[in-house]
């Protein structure tokens, strides 16, 4: 098969300049170990198997895929929580996998997160002001000690929250307000990069549809660029600019959100879109849906060749032995790691 | 010898479950006006404020609501499983057949529990005891209701796992929970509900901790299960992509009211309560890109602080003033539906 790109990268080439973000082959193995005093490692759980892709400044790129497919370490790795095994992470042209220390705090200044749950995410025993106040007593110089009281009500107004509840605890808030002083939190140090684990997942629908609001309003006021990882897949359509689709580790397919939605072209990202109920009983039936076979492979044990291949309908031999790059393909407009990779409308109304 | 104690101790559960005077004519479930309190240190919270609806044999009733709606109150009511204190029934009435459930003692309840109604819960993990094998617990409840031999039930526990498309059964049957994927598990509540093969069963967020291909494999499966069965399915739900993809009709509850009963059709083309169309509109749709997600302002109420009138009205972009005073009742809408609100015919043409 001839490809007429063999870049490992991205869709479009655009100026350097413009890259916030830029994540390549990056790896993150997690030792299996047996035995308590000589620790012997037996295995290893690639949790991320070289991952590459570009951030732009103002954009929200999605993250999808299911529970294991390492969307997590991915965003914990971005922000320098666990230390990658192997690849480059660069965040403004600097690169931030081998910095400790002052470094390291001096760069997370510019990325931050916002976590899944608002419950455990958030001390209880902290007071809302300390909760979003406490990143400036880690980077002092942001805000004068005298104005800080201030900054913490602004940034409470900032996300919808009333400024006069700075004095209260996190129980006495409901799950949206919780998740929205986490995202205070996250805008304190006023950060290039939002990375969000989940940020909606957690909350009810009528909910939900308020912070995805909030998210949008927030990256047009502070020129935001997000990483919004999420396993449901309309809102991440709904925010995203463009879309990459994780398995096992692996990057499968990355693309505008058009491409992704309207013409995927990896079979994973065909059965997880066909997998999404769609709220209208009246395409009941009406649907191209293909329901996968067995579940997700163990990480630590991944299938040789394409990771994919043991619940894919159209594994052939090359599968096996062949890992399919991603990248450009005469098939496909946009990057994806399939040999066999085929636009196939499937969140459309068949007849 | 075991044959002869199978007939007596199978005979003793169903001699009771047949005593009971079934009427073959009444709906298989009627749950009529259903009020449950819960006395808390804040009070009383009226989880439940008068639901009713019925459901036939192989129908499926979605019901669906946010958390703290009282969805889950209502199955668990219905299956007689609410923690009497703090919980209350304080009235209406629940009918399997004719036969108001809330009037059994508890032993009778027991028998119908399972033989007649089962449920399938959210979250398998939690719902199966960590320190035995799948098997020994499908078998455990095989033997208590239907007095089968250990042999026998071991069987049994086979050829479940087998209906639920559990690969290679005959090994699986010994292993233990944590050695099943989230699928796998929730496959295994699955089996456990059909066990004595009831007439009903519920199915309480039976998907929401699962990944979306793997719940696409589970609802599919259910689905499958109960038209083999003709069983009547109740679903349990907040996600309005399973209730449109699968059940036949809807009860919307807000606070603790059912708000809105249509036929699932009906009720995406055209709601007729506010509620229900503002949780329509907040969904991402494809259309909207780029645009405001049509957000509920506000939250629900707290169930011991009930605003007086409509409980939805403080949110409601239909609300008048005579919302703020009187309860809704619920009103009938053409087409063989109802609507608990004042203003259904300005939502429904709206």
């Amino acid at each position: 098969m001839s490809t007429p790109s063999t870049q490992q990268t991205e869709t479009e080439p655009s100026s350097a300049s413009d890259v916030i973000l830029s994540v390549r082959d990056v790896k993150k193995y997690f030792p299996l170990t047996q035995g308590i005093v000589f620790k012997k490692t037996i295995g290893q759980v690639k949790a991320v198997d070289g991952v590459s892709f570009d951030l732009h400044k103002g954009e929200t790129l999605g993250i999808v895929g299911e529970s294991g497919c390492g969307k997590t370490t991915l965003g914990r790795l971005l922000m320098g929580l666990e230390r990658a095994t192997a690849g480059s992470i660069k965040i403004n042209g600097q690169e931030t996998t081998a910095l400790e220390g002052a470094g390291l705090r001096k760069m997370r200044r510019n990325i931050q997160v916002v976590l899944q749950d608002p419950y455990s995410s958030l001390d209880p025993r902290m007071t809302v002001g300390d909760i979003v106040g406490e990143p400036f007593d880690v980077h002092p110089e942001v805000v004068p000690k005298k104005g800080r009281r201030q900054a913490v009500r602004d940034l409470l107004d900032v996300v919808g929250l009333n400024p006069d509840h700075i004095n209260r605890y996190p129980h006495q808030f409901s799950g949206g307000q919780r998740q929205r002083i986490g995202i205070a939190r996250a805008l304190a140090l006023r950060p290039d990069i939002i990375v969000c684990d989940e940020p909606v997942s957690a909350l009810d629908v009528s909910v939900q549809a308020q912070v995805v609001n909030l998210f949008e309003r927030l990256q047009d006021e502070f020129a935001l660029s997000y990483v919004f990882i999420a396993h449901d897949l309309s809102v991440v359509r709904h925010i995203s600019d463009r879309v990459g689709v994780m398995y096992l580790g692996k990057m499968v397919e990355i693309g505008d959100e058009m491409q992704i939605y309207e013409r995927p072209t990896h079979p994973y990202t065909q059965a997880l879109l066909s997998a999404v109920p769609v709220p209208d009983p009246t395409l009941r039936g009406h649907r191209d849906q293909i329901v996968l076979e067995g579940d997700v492979p163990s990480p630590a044990n991944p299938p040789s060749g394409c990771r994919f291949r043991t619940r894919c309908w159209k594994a052939q031999d090359i599968c096996t032995t062949d890992e399919p790059l991603l990248q450009l393909r005469d098939t496909s407009d946009h990057p994806s790691a399939c040999h066999f990779a085929k636009v196939r409308d499937v969140i459309h109304a068949t007849d | 010898m075991t044959e002869t104690t199978i007939e007596s101790k199978r005979g003793t559960e169903n001699e009771v479950l047949a005593n009971l005077p079934w009427d073959a004519n009444a709906p298989l479930l009627e749950v009529d006006n259903l009020q449950v309190e819960f006395h808390t240190r804040d009070g009383v919270a009226k989880a439940i404020n008068g639901v009713s609806f019925t459901l036939d044999a192989g129908e499926t009733l979605g019901i669906l609501g946010e958390s703290g709606c009282g969805k889950s109150v209502t199955a668990q009511a219905i299956m007689g499983i609410l923690d009497i204190p703090p919980a209350k029934i304080t009235g209406g009435s629940i009918k399997l057949n004719g036969v108001d459930l809330l009037q059994l003692d508890e032993k009778t309840r027991r028998h119908v529990r399972a033989n007649k109604i089962a449920i399938i819960f959210q979250d398998a993990l939690s719902a199966l005891n960590p320190v035995f094998t799948v098997g020994w617990q499908l078998a455990e409840l095989y033997r208590k209701h239907s007095g089968a031999s250990r042999a026998q039930a071991k069987a049994k526990a086979v050829d479940l796992l087998k209906l639920v498309r559990i690969p290679a059964a005959e090994q699986r049957v010994n292993a233990f929970p944590h050695q099943f994927s989230g699928g796998m598990r929730q496959r295994v509540m699955i089996a456990m509900a059909l066990a004595l093969e009831p007439d009903i069963i519920i199915a309480d967020e039976p998907t929401t901790a699962l990944d979306v291909t793997v719940q696409a494999q589970v609802m599919q499966l259910l689905a499958d299960l109960q038209k083999s069965q003709n069983m009547g399915l109740i679903l349990i739900t907040h996600d309005m992509g399973v209730v449109a993809d699968v059940v036949d009709k809807i009860t919307v509850m807000y606070a603790g009211d059912a708000v809105e009963r249509a036929d699932v059709y009906q009720i995406y083309e055209r709601p007729a309560h506010p509620y229900t169309k503002a949780l329509l509109e907040s969904i991402p749709r494809v259309d909207m890109k780029g645009q405001e997600l049509a957000a509920i302002k506000g939250l629900p109420p707290p169930l011991t602080q009930l605003p007086p009138g409509c409980s939805f009205q403080p949110r409601c972009r239909f609300a008048k003033d005579r919302c703020t005073t009187e309860d809704p009742p619920l009103y009938d809408v053409p087409g063989n539906r109802k609507s608990a609100c004042h203003y259904w015919e300005e939502v429904f043409n709206s």
